[in-house]
């Protein structure tokens, strides 16, 4: 489960420290465990722009954010749908590389998470804000 | 006391949890059972079961005695009369049921009807508990005073996770009408002296509650003696089955109490124009009850008492006291909770750069069950400044050897991730050079 992958990127996050400018700020919590994640991003010509965050939580949660806000940064948004598509389908999979790998990528390494039913939702917890803010932008319920 | 005697009456502590003996350090969530626990729910399906209360046929009348008989010694192991206690179905189902009867006294006086005055919120009336409360003990004040218009106040936790008890004497005045506390913390693992809160109580003439949940299976316990009006707890806490939880009142204020849920078997009389109802307990179990739960618990309490409770509690206190030890004494390692509150029936603790769901997480890979996260007291969780703790709690067949497991699995939770997230800025390697080592400490979790 704790691939080199996930430790490595909860060691050295990515996107963490919230940025002043931003077009959509969630606040995704895991109410049975507490973890908490504050995100902010920004939109321009259907690409995400910038993805920064700021959490406390366990190196599942923590991880899979540095992930997420790394591969969707300066990508349509339409790629982290589908990712995020892939890996919901990977965190179904009880521990079975059934996803896309190639749309993954880095995110492959919470394939070890799905054996632990009460750790997915750690894992999803950053790709959930994110879809939370994107959707946001994407309906125009922001200023 | 002899702890390895004793497991070998708990069915569930021989087996193995990912290759490895289970070590079970999470009896403040819930207690593993013994066998004549199992066996007495099971032989009332086999042997005795029927409607308890109703029909004259042999088994009718058998299961009242089981359910009757079972709510007789329940009821001695807490030196409380047998009908002042109602079966409820768990301790949260307890407390829900006493804010309700408060909520409903609450509308009666509103609709000009009679009410017992010590059960009716006004605005501006308050209602007392501590910031160290299990989530059950709090929401449901939240609630009844979002609908009633009367204040929530709290007696606050300092940041080492000593009750401010002095605040009583302020937060407990004459508009006081409740004041619910616990009697050992489910999170710090100590007990709680309940005086404080029955001699502030007393000024006010609030009603009081005890949430017994961590202290009656771990402690002698009278409540008659201890000047509280109600006390709540759960059997499953206890060596019991789960489904079923206990409401201790005082006669008089449990009769004073309007009844909630209505139905079968708490009525006295009923015709088309309206019912009466029965005193307590039997007003407050309406449906046929829990009759194998009931008698499953009345042998929890026998194989409690059988050991003796006293035993129990000086076993449990001193595994506490032993883990708090020595946790603290591993550098990076905090033990959480006031140096003058000694941990009674389970200690909490958080390990440096390390978040407790990947502690918990090492330590069920090396087969040890220990809760994490919040402890459904988010708030004081808030008070201690932090996010979660690990918490390793301990019944009768907890032992010494098992403390000893445990702080040996957060020392090697603590070298794995020192290792593997050493902060070089290139760690992506170091963790792959590393990977023959730690594969040995995480077994299962390394893949």
């Amino acid at each position: 489960m704790y691939q080199d992958t996930i430790l490595d990127y909860y060691a050295h996050p990515v996107g963490k420290g919230l940025s002043d400018s931003f077009d959509v700020e969630v606040h995704h919590i895991n109410t049975s465990c507490g973890d908490e994640i504050t995100l902010r991003a920004t939109m321009a010509d259907g690409a995400i722009e910038s993805v920064t965050w700021d959490g406390v939580g366990c190196s599942i949660s923590m991880a899979s954010m540095s992930i997420v806000a790394e591969m969707a940064t300066g990508k349509p948004a339409q790629h982290f749908t589908a990712a995020l598509t892939e890996f919901t389908t990977l965190m179904d999979g009880q521990g079975a590389m059934n996803a896309d790998e190639q749309l993954l990528g880095e995110a492959v390494a919470f394939v070890g998470v799905a054996k632990f039913p009460a750790r997915v939702k750690c894992a999803l917890l950053g790709w959930k804000a994110l879809e939370d803010a994107v959707n946001q932008m994407n309906g125009g319920s922001h200023e | 006391m002899d702890a390895l005697r004793i497991r070998d009456d708990f069915p569930i502590l021989r087996r193995t949890v990912h290759g490895k003996p289970l070590i079970y350090l999470d009896s403040a969530a819930t207690s593993q059972k013994p066998e004549v626990v199992i066996d007495a729910e099971s032989d009332f399906y086999r042997l005795h079961n029927a409607a308890a209360h109703r029909g004259s046929h042999a088994l009718a009348e058998e299961a009242t005695a089981c359910y009757e008989g079972a709510r007789q010694r329940i009821a001695d192991f807490v030196g409380a009369p047998a009908f002042e206690l109602v079966f409820t179905r768990s301790a949260t189902d307890s407390i829900n049921l006493i804010a309700h009867g408060f909520l409903a006294a609450t509308d009666h006086a509103r609709q000009g009807r009679s009410a017992d005055r010590r059960f009716v919120l006004n605005p501006g009336d308050s209602i007392v508990i501590t910031e160290m409360e299990h989530h059950a003990n709090l929401v449901p004040w939240q609630e009844l005073c979002a609908k009633t218009g009367a204040t929530l106040r709290w007696v606050s936790v300092d940041p080492s996770g000593r009750l401010r008890t002095e605040e009583l004497d302020e937060l407990v005045d004459a508009s006081t009408r409740l004041v619910s506390w616990t009697h050992a913390s489910n999170v710090l693992g100590h007990v709680v002296d309940p005086r404080p809160f029955v001699q502030a109580a007393a000024k006010s003439g609030a009603v009081t509650i005890l949430d017994a949940c961590q202290s009656i299976p771990h402690m002698p316990v009278t409540l008659p003696s201890l000047g509280v009006d109600f006390a709540v707890w759960s059997a499953h806490k206890m060596l019991g089955p789960t489904g079923i939880g206990f409401l201790w009142g005082r006669s008089e204020l449990l009769n004073a109490l309007p009844a909630v849920d209505t139905g079968g078997s708490m009525i006295g009389k009923v015709t088309m124009q309206g019912s009466t109802y029965l005193d307590a307990p039997a007003r407050f179990e309406p449906g046929v009850p829990p009759m194998a739960q009931a008698v499953a618990a009345a042998a929890a309490v026998e194989y409690l008492s059988s050991v003796g409770m006293s035993e129990v509690f000086a076993h449990v206190s001193a595994l506490a006291s032993d883990a708090a030890q020595r946790l603290h004494a591993i550098d990076g390692v905090s033990v959480l909770g006031s140096p003058e509150d000694a941990p009674a029936i389970g200690v909490s603790f958080t390990v440096d750069g390390i978040h407790p769901h990947d502690v918990g997480q090492l330590l069920d890979a090396d087969g040890i069950a220990v809760r994490v996260g919040h402890h459904c007291a988010w708030p004081l969780m808030q008070a201690l400044g932090v996010p979660a703790t690990v918490r390793a709690s301990f019944s009768v067949y907890s032992t010494a050897d098992e403390v000893a497991a445990l702080v040996d699995s957060v020392m090697r939770c603590q070298e794995f991730f020192r290792l593997r997230t050493a902060g070089n800025g290139s760690s992506r390697t170091t963790g792959q050079v590393t990977s023959q080592v730690t594969s040995q400490v995480t077994g299962t979790v390394a893949t």
